[in-house]
């Protein structure tokens, strides 16, 4: 077990790369990602858990990095936004129109993406139940529905 | 391929789907001190003391500002608002103190350790009870406020801060026309703007004493000429910064945090400071979405033609004026709906409460009071035994009507309802009946709304485009309207591209508004940058090709009137073979020895409101927009009478857009604005309990729309040019909003049978009305 009482000096694995931060038990992944590494991708929306913005993946599924804590990422593999790299799931969303201030996209395509991996055939029920996690409030989902529908099944 | 009218993709696109697209809340400065508002904990209430000596103790803390701080006043037509509450609070959430320290947590600590000490004053919790025979004076001093404008016109001795009345025609006639008479009474809540980013601020005061702002904000020009007016600084000598901005709504056209921010640093020897609102003082401490109370009776003769019509609207502005003097002006401006109304008399007042100071918000008022007045269209059309959509069109706005301010109405000033809802009922199978049985409980009902918006914007309100070129031809667009996500700044480079007959991809756009090098542009409200913004920029594209022919012709060898521009060239018009291209003339023409002349070309557009007026104070006549935007909206539901839930089936719009230049973000727009109407329709309101203290603080207790609730949409388009607007294009990016809950609130009361007033319409407030009529 590993015990982080003070401000410490940890390792995070971060869309492939190992990336020393300093972080304090008590900082949540989506300050460090933010403060620590720079990569605003993830964004903070309501730092309560309602809103899905700060939405990452770590271990393929997605989490909101919100509400985690930084020390309990050691060891796990983390990919933001910044680490996406021509998936379909980006495509789909510039070519659907699914967004429109862009500020909860991120969030939206790692929950996308995180989908589309963990359960390829995905119907509307299961796809309802996981982006109901997140907000946007400047479309008015259909175009979110047509992207990811478009790449679960295309 | 022409470049209007086709689904554009905006410039900024793929930036948005790899985290580099950039916001004010992503730019932080390693060194930079974070600033932290304590805010109130009454609805209204004295302050008897702010004692802070513990919280300076805490180490990393470098000053806290509280009301003793600034003692001026603030507001958009009265200066009511203090930056910090001095003597006394008037919401819950409103800033106290603002603690400056070297983190964020630091700063945290230091606001929990600030003693404040209140006597608790008895809360004004509607704007019926500020009305009320010796209800408590939110602002006792109002009639010694300073009033920026001459035509507000705050009452004496009680909570009302504005009054805006109109009076056209005679209403003794029109009653006597009438041979039916319907009245509503509504009442609609607070709601929240709820944009993704919020509201957010940077200030740092350099040593020359340039003071500089970063700011997640729609009206960066505007907190420049505040900031200057307040603070005694040369507006020369402030640079604001806005980058793309993530939602807006209307909620960020305030000046707020920017303020805090200026005094923030000023306290601390200028150094930049950062203040942030959380998502709960995002909710409660920053401006909102109005409230409203209405009456409305209606007259009409036995074909349903409206002959009179009285009405009265309070807008809940909460503890400070800030725009909602406006948003009143707004409701009387139109407050007859898309109908032709001879006679009618409106009083709009705007009125203190001890609820979140209301702003702007996506339809500036429209919204509720469509609400209002479509629900009356309904009833109306169930007295008589009409049509919703019938008595809708034969009472519609047309050429030689008049609007309630005595505009008069042509095509080009309004569009053509009549088309809008012809147009709809096809798409919204409105011929298959507007209430069907499913059985088992179940009742498919479909209910419609119209609309019309103008832009309600100062006489004066103005905008400008600078074009500058690149060696190689290609253009940069330098204009002061912020990207918040309605692709305006794509649309512009269309403008340009298509004036220009150029490639799209040889247009860039700045994303950054910088207030020290951007050309003015107003405010990124009232959904008028492509109007405004675009009309300057045709003007500016004029002004290239007017230098480009006079540079081509010196080559060329010709007159200027044998030239024409395309293709980034310009050519002979009898032989196009014969050209220069832009790349040889743009930064100067050079000859053979090297020997440069003529300098280089940029462009320049400007243009201003005209013809806009005040509206005189006892009967409202004047001219508050260049033009309106019109259109029907219809919302189908699936309604359960077992348990009086509902779903959301269809939602369709049908809106006179003028000229579509970008189809498919014009549809997002209008989808978008659809969306958040049923939002607030259904689910979305400030609760405060019985001490005025709000209990919808986080997205878990204000509940809006979210994947998968929502309906179909549908979405179409009638084109009736506005001859004074870039390519005939109206103003829209608001509108989708603006008919739906009144759509909602006409579905759900056909379903139950029952008039359905108020909003949100939860099933529970639905079960309670319904129940309480038995």
């Amino acid at each position: 077990m590993i015990k982080i009482s003070d401000t410490s000096i940890i390792e995070l694995d971060v869309n492939g790369e190992k990336r020393k931060v300093v972080a304090e038990p008590s900082d949540t992944l989506l300050y460090t990602l933010r403060t620590e590494l720079n990569l605003t991708g993830a964004k903070p929306g309501c730092e309560n858990g309602d809103c899905g913005a700060c939405t990452v993946i770590v271990d393929g599924w997605s989490v909101k990095s919100c509400i985690v804590l930084t020390v309990e990422m050691i060891g796990h593999k983390i990919t933001t936004i910044e680490g996406l790299k021509n998936a379909p799931i980006q495509k789909a969303f510039v070519e659907k129109w699914g967004f429109q201030c862009g500020f909860c996209t991120s969030g939206f395509i790692m929950v996308c993406h995180a989908l589309a991996e963990q359960h390829p055939e995905a119907d509307e029920y299961v796809t309802e139940e996981w982006l109901q996690s997140n907000l946007c409030r400047c479309t008015s989902y259909q175009e979110i529905k047509e992207a990811v529908t478009s790449i679960l099944h295309p | 391929m022409t470049i209007l009218g086709n689904d554009i993709l905006r410039k900024e696109a793929w930036n948005k789907v790899d985290g580099t697209a950039k916001y004010n809340i992503d730019e932080d400065v390693k060194s930079i001190l974070h600033a932290k508002m304590l805010t109130s904990t009454y609805a209204h209430a004295e302050i008897l003391s702010v004692d802070v000596t513990e919280a300076l103790k805490e180490e990393g803390v470098k000053s806290i500002l509280t009301g003793k701080d600034c003692n001026l006043l603030f507001g958009d037509f009265i200066d009511d608002r203090p930056s910090l509450a001095t003597d006394r609070v008037r919401y819950y959430g409103e800033p106290v103190a603002l603690v400056v320290a070297d983190c964020e947590q630091t700063a945290h600590r230091a606001v929990n350790m600030i003693r404040v000490d209140y006597r608790k004053l008895p809360a004004v919790n509607s704007v019926s009870d500020a009305l009320k025979e010796g209800a408590p004076l939110i602002h006792e001093n109002l009639m010694s406020y300073n009033l920026k404008s001459k035509y507000v016109y705050p009452q004496r001795n009680s909570n009302i801060f504005h009054v805006v009345k109109i009076r056209k025609g005679d209403m003794n006639a029109g009653w006597n026309k009438s041979k039916v008479v319907v009245e509503g009474s509504f009442r609609l809540p607070q709601a929240d703007h709820a944009a993704m980013e919020v509201r957010n601020a940077r200030a740092e005061i350099l040593s020359d004493g340039t003071v500089i702002i970063n700011t997640s904000t729609q009206a960066p020009f505007n907190i420049k000429e505040n900031l200057s007016k307040y603070f005694k600084i040369d507006e020369g000598k402030i640079v604001v910064h806005t980058p793309l901005v993530g939602g807006a709504f209307g909620g960020k056209a305030a000046v707020y945090l920017e303020i805090l921010a200026y005094l923030a640093s000023r306290s601390v020897g200028g150094r930049p400071v950062k203040v942030s609102d959380s998502r709960e003082e995002d909710i409660c401490s920053a401006p909102c979405k109005m409230g409203l109370e209405a009456k409305i009776k209606l007259g009409a003769d036995d074909s349903g033609i409206i002959k009179a019509a009285e009405m009265t609207f309070l807008i809940d502005g909460g503890a400070y004026s800030t725009i909602s003097c406006r948003l009143a002006k707004a409701i009387a401006v139109d407050c007859s709906g898309p109908y032709n109304i001879d006679n009618l008399q409106c009083d709009c007042l705007g009125v203190y409460t001890n609820h979140t100071y209301s702003t702007s918000f996506r339809g500036f008022s429209h919204a509720e009071h469509a609400f209002c007045m479509e629900r009356m269209m309904d009833k109306l059309a169930l007295k008589l035994g009409l049509d919703p959509l019938e008595i809708r069109s034969r009472n519609a706005v047309s050429t030689g009507h008049s609007s309630p301010t005595q505009v008069k109405i042509t095509r080009s000033n309004t569009g053509d309802l009549t088309a809008c809802i012809e147009k709809l009922k096809t798409i919204i199978d409105w011929d298959e009946g507007n209430k069907i049985e499913l059985g088992n409980g179940k009742v498919r009902t479909k209910g419609v709304g119209c609309f019309w918006k103008t832009s309600d914007s100062p006489t004066d309100a103005a905008s400008g485009v600078l074009l500058t070129f690149n060696s190689d031809g290609s253009i940069n667009i330098n204009c002061g309207v912020v990207e918040i996500g309605s692709g305006s700044k794509t649309v512009l480079a269309q403008i340009i591209a298509e004036r220009l007959k150029m490639p799209l991809s040889k247009i860039n756009v700045s994303m950054n508004v910088n207030t020290q090098t951007s050309p003015l542009h107003w405010k990124t409200v009232a959904s008028m940058s492509t109007y405004m913004a675009g009309n300057a920029a045709l003007r500016a594209a004029d002004d290239l090709i007017m230098q480009l022919k006079t540079a081509g012709a010196s080559i060329i060898k010709c007159s200027t009137e044998a030239l024409d521009v395309a293709d980034m060239r310009v050519y002979l018009k009898e032989d196009p073979a014969i050209y220069v291209h832009f790349r040889d003339i743009v930064h100067g023409i050079k000859d053979t020895n090297g020997n440069a002349t003529q300098g280089h070309i940029f462009g320049r557009g400007s243009y201003i409101m005209s013809r806009l007026t005040e509206l005189a104070q006892e009967t409202g006549t004047g001219k508050a927009g260049s033009s309106w935007t019109l259109g029907a909206q219809a919302v189908e539901i699936e309604f359960d009478r077992t348990d009086y839930t509902y779903r959301f089936v269809r939602a369709a719009a049908v809106i006179d857009m003028g000229r579509t230049l970008n189809p498919k973000t014009a549809k997002g727009l209008i989808m978008g604005g659809m969306n958040m109407g049923l939002g607030l329709g259904s689910r979305e309101e400030f609760l405060y309990g019985e001490d005025g203290v709000m209990k919808s603080t986080s997205f878990r207790t204000y509940k809006m729309m979210r994947y998968g609730e929502n309906p179909e949409y549908i979405v179409d388009f009638v084109e009736t040019p506005d001859l004074s607007a870039p390519f005939g294009a109206r103003g829209m990016a608001e509108h989708g909003i603006i008919g739906i809950p009144g759509a909602l609130g006409n579905a759900i009361s056909l379903a139950v049978d029952t008039d359905i007033d108020m909003l949100p319409s939860t099933p529970e407030y639905i079960w309670n009305k319904v129940r309480s009529l038995k």
